[in-house]
């Protein structure tokens, strides 16, 4: 029979087999599903992840690498610092929106002025934006006890249905001839967030999103303040007793988390999407959940899954145009990654053996 | 005569290490038979043999000339033998009959079950209403609550493991003399223990484990706590010295000090007042639960009080958060090892970063220093011989004992002018608990000052030059430990918190 055995110690060399093993067997129990759907699983299988990068097309996907992951990459590295810290901040996708409202109304509050300090502005505002909508949580949080997970998430809808009033309101192109959206930000030099090397996809969000990975990485390693964050994680009395805060804690994962999901809605509005339109948000916010999680909540890890789950995207919309793979079948493909791994990250604290000797615990 | 328990060459192995090794021994029916050793000298293991908990590799059991060999407590029970652990597994929400009624298979209608406590608990003087909420009883009183669930199966052999931890030395004679009366009706009791004086005072035999082994039989009237402690531990004891001078300057003071306790269970504290001079000990014993936890969160500043209600060197800090006190001097180490004191998954150079960033200069700027916390975490397993293979290993890894060590010497070699240990001792075996108790005296003869809460009366005794008891979130008259009596310690710990003691 097979039973699960605590290890005296995590095992270091499993932590970071866990995601391979998981990517194996999304491929695997992915490719039976594409079978049963009548395609063949090879073709699908390296169609997602052979074909964007190396295929007959790969000089247009390769860009889409980066505008895709670079978003990712920063709300995840923003989200794992409070995920470290056990600090749940599930609602990225409502700072995201909201760093992409404020962003872009500062961007278009100047238009037609032209200046080098709009896009700067911008910056700003789209941290300030996604900031503020985080702290909504944090506050209620560290004031009245409330659960940040159910805010946070809530507060999405709220940020959606904000965003879906400015569309049609405030931020209105008036030149759109009545359809609802704003002026494309593209069109518009001193707020346009432009490819920084042509061809490439490389976009100041993207250059954010590798800083980010670079300040997470030495704040947790050497920092204090990433040895508060850690330590608050893995033992929160622990924490206390060291003399951490817990409110400022709280308010701090929360701040930054929320600031880096603004910042990568203001670059991706003032990019790639342009404009701020009713359907400006496509998940990113809870997908970085899932590479913050794919990525061990490390930094490196998650420059890593980001990279993953973007190409997964790319792959997923090739094969959704070339294969005529239903669309379902491709988020389920993806979910299947974040349960794989949660599945396969307990052999990271327990080991599998077989049979039954007996163990009944420690000799006293 | 045939002896009730028989135990011939119990063996029981576990991956790494023998817990018991060839060990045999009788119990006679109506003897009270004490099982001594040290943590980890495989008491332990050996009762979950006999109740059923654990298979041993090989050897056998009789029990009144039958073979036995329970596969389960339910079997052990069934053969009359019944169990009273240390950790109590009560539901304080229920009342007394019910929480009896969940251990029992085919628990009787509430009524008579609730007559029937009664009935078992005026036999044997251990008064106790069926009808009361658990949460409100008194550790005594909650221990009752188990030796009568035990009674009430009407069995031939009670095993205690280690029943005295959480009572006053009042609370002790009274449980002493139930337990003489079960032993006068024919009951046998093997009874576990590290406290010398109260097997002499309760036990006609005693069996002395070491490692696994057993290493002696004595009878405990006619041997000196000194000799079972030898016999204990395998090893002349190193007694614990230090040069006495007069306390200097007040360094610590408590003035009046309340708060509320951060958790429900918790206990407030009430006007706690006390001052500790340089190069001197207060010692504080109690029953655990009246305000030891809440007193060190205060002290090393997890709880917040009044400024003024805590100084440091004259300084009011009562409001002040943990680092800035480190900063100051005053050392704090928690009872509660593995969460508290230290982080359970993280090396321990980063655990020795957990108190010793401040002062030894690991953390600069925000930034931390990693090779300093090393040479700190090397520092502290040299001197206080923490058995580990390296500073990268998790502080889960450790043994209880070797994680006390490691705790302690971190705020000990942190050089402090106050320090604050909660059962500095606790689970730790008999050398090393010598190692730490000296260096908590060294510590004062340098010149700090040192509060040190424990439950263990005699090493209060050892260390203490003052001497006061916490009840109920109170502190008691601080006396000079020198010429203390038992009787007067158990007083100032409470006394017998309103129990009575037997009228049959």
């Amino acid at each position: 029979m097979l039973r699960l055995e605590k290890r005296r110690q995590p095992s270091r060399a499993f932590a970071w087999a866990t995601p391979v093993l998981a990517v194996v067997a999304t491929m695997i129990f992915g490719g039976l599903l594409f079978a049963a759907l009548g395609k063949d699983p090879l073709v699908a299988i390296r169609t997602i992840f052979w074909d964007p990068l190396f295929g007959q097309h790969a000089f247009y996907y390769r860009p889409q690498l980066l505008v895709k992951g670079g978003p990712l990459i920063l709300i995840a590295i923003g989200l794992s610092l409070g995920f470290r810290a056990g600090i749940w901040n599930i609602g990225a996708e409502g700072q995201y929106i909201l760093g992409a409202i404020c962003g872009a109304g500062v961007g278009l509050a100047f238009y037609p002025m032209e200046g080098w300090f709009i896009f700067p502005l911008m910056v700003i505002a789209g941290a300030l934006g996604g900031l503020v909508w985080a702290m909504i949580p944090g506050l209620l949080k560290v004031k009245f006890g409330t659960n940040e997970i159910l805010v946070s998430l809530m507060l999405v809808y709220v940020a959606e249905q904000l965003l879906a009033s400015v569309s049609l309101g405030l931020l209105k192109n008036p030149q759109g001839f009545g359809f609802p959206g704003s002026r494309n930000l593209q069109q518009y030099d001193s707020a346009h967030n432009a490819e920084l090397i042509a061809g490439t996809g490389m976009h100041w969000g993207v250059a954010a999103a590798f800083i980010a990975v670079i300040f997470a990485y030495i704040l947790l390693t050497r920092h204090q303040l990433g040895y508060h964050i850690r330590l608050t994680g893995e033992a929160p009395r622990a924490a206390r007793f060291a003399g951490v805060s817990p409110t400022r804690l709280v308010l701090f994962c929360l701040g930054i988390s929320g600031a880096c999901a603004g910042l990568a809605g203001m670059f991706e509005v003032s990019g790639p999407a342009g404009q701020v339109t009713i359907d400006f948000n496509t998940g990113y916010g809870f997908t970085a959940i899932i590479v913050a999680f794919l990525g061990r909540l490390h930094p490196v890890g998650i420059l890593l899954a980001g990279l993953l789950m973007a190409l997964t995207y790319i792959g997923g919309e090739i094969a959704q145009s070339g294969l005529g793979l239903p669309a379902a079948a491709i988020q389920m493909f993806q979910g299947m990654l974040l349960f794989f791994l949660l599945a396969v990250d307990v052999l990271t604290g327990y080991r599998l053996r077989l049979g039954g000797a007996t163990k009944e615990g420690e000799a006293a | 005569m045939t002896a009730l328990l028989s135990i011939r060459g119990l063996t029981k192995a576990y991956p790494g290490v023998v817990a018991n090794d060839d060990v045999s021994f009788d119990i006679q029916p109506g003897e009270v038979h004490a099982l001594l050793g040290e943590n980890g000298a495989g008491k332990s293991t050996l009762v979950k043999m006999i109740y059923g908990l654990v298979k041993p590799d090989s050897g056998e059991m009789t029990m009144t000339g039958q073979p036995f060999a329970p596969g389960e407590p339910k079997a052990a029970r069934a053969a009359g033998v019944a169990m009273v652990f240390q950790h109590f597994s009560l539901f304080d929400a229920l009342n007394v009959a019910e929480n009896i009624a969940l251990g029992m298979a085919e628990p009787p209608a509430m009524r008579d079950l609730a007559a029937r406590i009664r009935e078992v608990s005026d036999q044997y003087g251990l008064p106790l209403d069926p009808w009361r909420v658990v949460g409100d009883l008194s550790a005594g009183e909650r221990q009752r609550v188990e030796i009568i669930r035990c009674l009430l199966q009407d069995p031939k052999l009670l095993i205690m493991d280690e029943p005295t931890s959480v009572l006053t030395p009042q609370e002790v004679e009274i449980l002493f003399e139930t337990l003489r009366k079960l032993k006068a009706e024919g009951t046998s009791i093997l009874y576990i223990s590290h406290k010398l004086e109260e097997i002499r005072a309760l036990c006609d035999e005693a069996t002395i484990l070491r490692l696994g082994r057993k290493v002696a039989t004595c009878t405990p009237r006619d041997t000196t706590a000194r000799e079972m402690a030898e016999l204990m531990v395998g090893a002349e004891l190193h007694v614990p010295t230090r040069d006495t001078r007069a306390p200097g300057a007040v360094r610590l003071a408590l003035k009046d000090l309340s708060v509320p306790s951060p958790s429900q269970f918790g206990t407030a504290l009430k006007g706690i007042s006390f001052e500790v001079r340089a190069g001197e000990v207060l010692g504080l014993a109690g029953v655990a639960g009246n305000g030891q936890d809440e007193l060190l969160g205060v002290l090393s500043g997890e709880i917040r009080a009044g400024a003024g209600m805590v100084v440091l060197d004259g300084t009011p800090v009562g409001a002040t958060g943990p680092a800035i006190r480190r900063r100051m001097g005053l050392l704090t180490a928690p009872e509660e090892r593995l969460g508290h004191a230290a982080a359970p998954d993280m090396s321990l150079t980063e655990n020795a970063a957990l108190t010793g960033a401040e002062r030894r200069g690991i953390a600069s700027a925000g930034f931390l220093n990693w090779g300093r916390a090393r040479s700190f975490a090397r520092e502290i397993i040299d001197r206080f011989d923490v058995r580990t293979p390296g500073t990268e290993n998790a502080a889960r890894s450790l043994s209880g004992g070797n994680l006390q060590k490691f705790v302690i010497g971190r705020e000990v070699l942190q050089d402090p002018q106050v320090l604050v240990v909660n059962q500095p001792t606790w689970g730790v075996d008999a050398a090393a608990a010598a190692t730490i108790r000296q260096a908590i005296l060294d510590l004062a003869t340098g010149g700090a000052a040192v509060v040190v809460i424990s439950q263990d009366l005699d090493e209060l005794m050892e260390v203490s030059d003052r001497f006061a008891a916490l009840n109920e979130g109170r502190l008691s008259d601080i006396r000079p430990a020198q010429g203390l009596s038992v009787e007067e310690i158990g007083l100032m710990m409470g006394g017998s918190h309103g129990m009575e003691v037997a009228h049959v």
